[in-house]
């Protein structure tokens, strides 16, 4: 969907610009400009929080390490020296540290609401597929970044993690060795990690480009996951309505980021990481990052090394193949009323993963994990492939805009006027 | 263009073909300094033997020692430990290697292993677990007396570093 700018420069300098290169115009056609289904909910704000995560991200980030000396026998000292020397370091730490939760549970947000709405169908795979990268890049760079304090979970995260690789046959341990550097976790590793965590954030703003591009080149999906029909009567100008709604969303988000910072700044990190790395003593109870808890309890109820391993990068790998798994040519769960059910299981079983990823392996929360891993993949596998076969969706409006009135009048015979 | 080619092969063409072969070779040669750089470096590298005193280890103690940044378990097995990890069929065992092949003979009471989980590279803890070796407080893995593993997730047995004894009571590790 081109968006129709009318951007016409009005003075001689910006005409002059212009015509050398068209950037007003491009800001113009895909910021003001360009058209946004009228229907949006406030799920269509996540786009926009995540764009001010990263970039919140990437500032914090930048100061921090003005401050920061990754060599193992001091990173532990260095981390502390910015909690209690530099001026607001406590505050910029904190910020990054908490801002790495918050992007997660906005992206996590942004995901579901894709897989609610059906967003990756086509014409927008290419879009869904580059947010899958995102998410990787994004889960890399988090790994890392939590790596570089250099306590206890730092150290044996790193350990688990990159442990993980030598499951793979022949080059296992080969490939293990290159990402040490070392025969252990070490200071060669953490030195390649800091390198890497400074890259991969920019190289996620790149894919966060092209996601943009592959959005505005095919338009937004929406809530009734129709297509835009006339640009007229479905669609309104991204400035001001988007802009502002983006905005408020942006806002209340980072009133809930402000609570976590300063009322409950370590709630979602883990104690121990607080002692320094040992690497001659495992603590007893390890867990990774909230985040990432559910694929931590696929890898763990395999039995057997690469398998876990296997289901663990399957779990994300499948999301890439989705567009094609899920065989039903409508969009949006409001008209699928069997897809719908089973969306708020999957929901259900999801979070239940990363519930059971931060309990002990042993007894029934073995068999559960077991239970819910099976399900993740059925889920992906089986039901979404069948549920496009058998399912009668329900009637589909023939316009966003006549979703919008009759939705509206309803509104209005049970609560008033509604925006 | 100001004339048109006849023949089949011009100067272009081998230039074309020259200068990609130079480029490619070149491009080659550049890559394995960039993995290499990856390796373990000399510094790490010449950290790799250590000498151990094995005579204050009492009989029934296990001591961690540090060899390449790992943890090496060195445990004085009572002669009844021995006995018990040579009694078990190898048929029981995931990872089947006999006791016997994992000591040195003439000092068969010193187990000297890697203390490095097989499953994700955490450290298990001694005299826990049911087998009179190790435990693995991260997915729990157990080993045996002679570093064996006995319950999984782990694969493999805990490995035996490169050592040797340079005299009765010393080792050198590396």
């Amino acid at each position: 969907m081109e968006g129709h700018s009318t951007y016409q420069p009005k003075g001689k300098v910006a005409r002059w610009f212009e015509s050398r290169l068209p950037l007003v115009g491009l800001a113009h056609s895909s910021a003001v400009a360009y058209p946004t289904p009228k229907n949006l909910n406030y799920l269509w704000t996540f786009g926009a929080i995540l764009t001010f995560m990263l970039v919140c991200q990437i500032v914090s980030g930048i100061v921090l390490a003005m401050h920061y000396t990754a060599y193992a026998p001091i990173s532990f000292a260095r981390v502390e020296h910015i909690m209690r020397d530099v001026n607001y370091g406590w505050l910029i730490r904190y910020i990054h540290a908490n801002g790495a939760s918050m992007f997660f549970i906005a992206v996590y947000i942004h995901i579901f609401r894709g897989l609610y709405y059906g967003s990756y169908k086509a014409p927008r795979e290419v879009l869904w597929i580059l947010g899958v990268v995102i998410y990787l890049l994004m889960m890399a760079t988090a790994f890392m970044g939590y790596v570089l304090p250099w306590g206890q979970m730092s150290y044996w995260g790193a350990t688990v993690i990159t442990n993980l690789f030598s499951a793979i046959p022949v080059v296992g341990e080969t490939i293990v060795q290159w990402l040490w550097g070392g025969y252990s976790v070490g200071d060669p590793t953490l030195n390649r990690f800091f390198s890497l965590h400074y890259l991969l954030p920019f190289m996620i703003a790149g894919v966060v480009g092209l996601h943009i591009w592959a959005l505005h080149h095919v338009g937004q999906n929406n809530p009734e996951g129709v297509d835009v029909k006339s640009v007229a009567k479905d669609t309104v100008p991204f400035t001001p309505y988007a802009t502002i709604k983006d905005m408020f969303a942006m806002v209340v988000f980072l009133m809930f980021f402000a609570w976590f910072i300063f009322y409950i700044p370590n709630y979602l990190g883990h104690s121990d990481n607080y002692i320094p790395a040992n690497p001659l003593a495992t603590p007893a109870h390890i867990v990774p990052e909230w985040y990432f808890l559910p694929f931590y309890a696929i890898l763990r109820s395999v039995p057997d090394k690469l398998g876990g391993v296997l289901a663990m990068f399957g779990a994300i790998a499948v999301l890439a193949f989705l567009p094609w798994l899920d065989t039903s040519k409508v969009r949006s769960a409001r008209y699928r009323p069997m897809f719908k059910q089973f969306f708020w299981i999957f929901l259900v079983v999801a979070v239940g993963l990363g519930y059971l990823g931060s309990k002990p392996a042993e007894g029934g929360y073995v068999i559960a994990s077991r239970i819910f891993t099976v399900y993740y993949f059925v889920h992906f596998l089986i039901i979404l492939p069948v549920l496009g076969l058998i399912e009668r969706p329900r009637p589909m409006p023939a316009s966003i805009a006549d979703a919008v009135l009759a939705r509206g009048a309803k509104g209005a015979t049970a609560s008033g006027a509604k925006a | 263009m100001a004339h048109t080619e006849t023949s089949g092969t011009n100067r272009r063409d081998f230039l074309y073909i020259a200068t990609g072969a130079v480029g490619a070779v070149g491009a080659a040669s550049l890559v394995w300094p960039f993995i290499s750089q990856l390796q373990p470096d000399q510094s790490v590298l010449a950290l790799s033997t250590a000498e151990v005193d094995l005579s204050p280890i009492a009989e029934g103690q296990m001591v961690t020692v540090q060899w390449r940044g790992k943890p090496i378990f060195i445990f004085n097995r009572a002669p009844k430990v021995v006995e018990t990890v040579r009694a078990v069929p190898l048929s029981q065992l995931i990872d089947p290697q006999p006791d016997q092949d994992r000591v040195k003979s003439g000092h068969d009471n010193f187990l000297i292993v890697v203390g490095i989980c097989t499953h994700l590279g955490c450290v298990p803890i001694g005299n826990q677990g049911n087998y009179e070796g190790w435990f693995c407080p991260c997915h729990g893995s157990q080993y045996d007396a002679s570093g064996r593993v006995r319950v999984g997730p782990a694969p493999l047995n805990l490995p035996v570093p490169p050592y040797t004894f340079t005299s009765d009571t010393k080792i050198v590790i590396g």
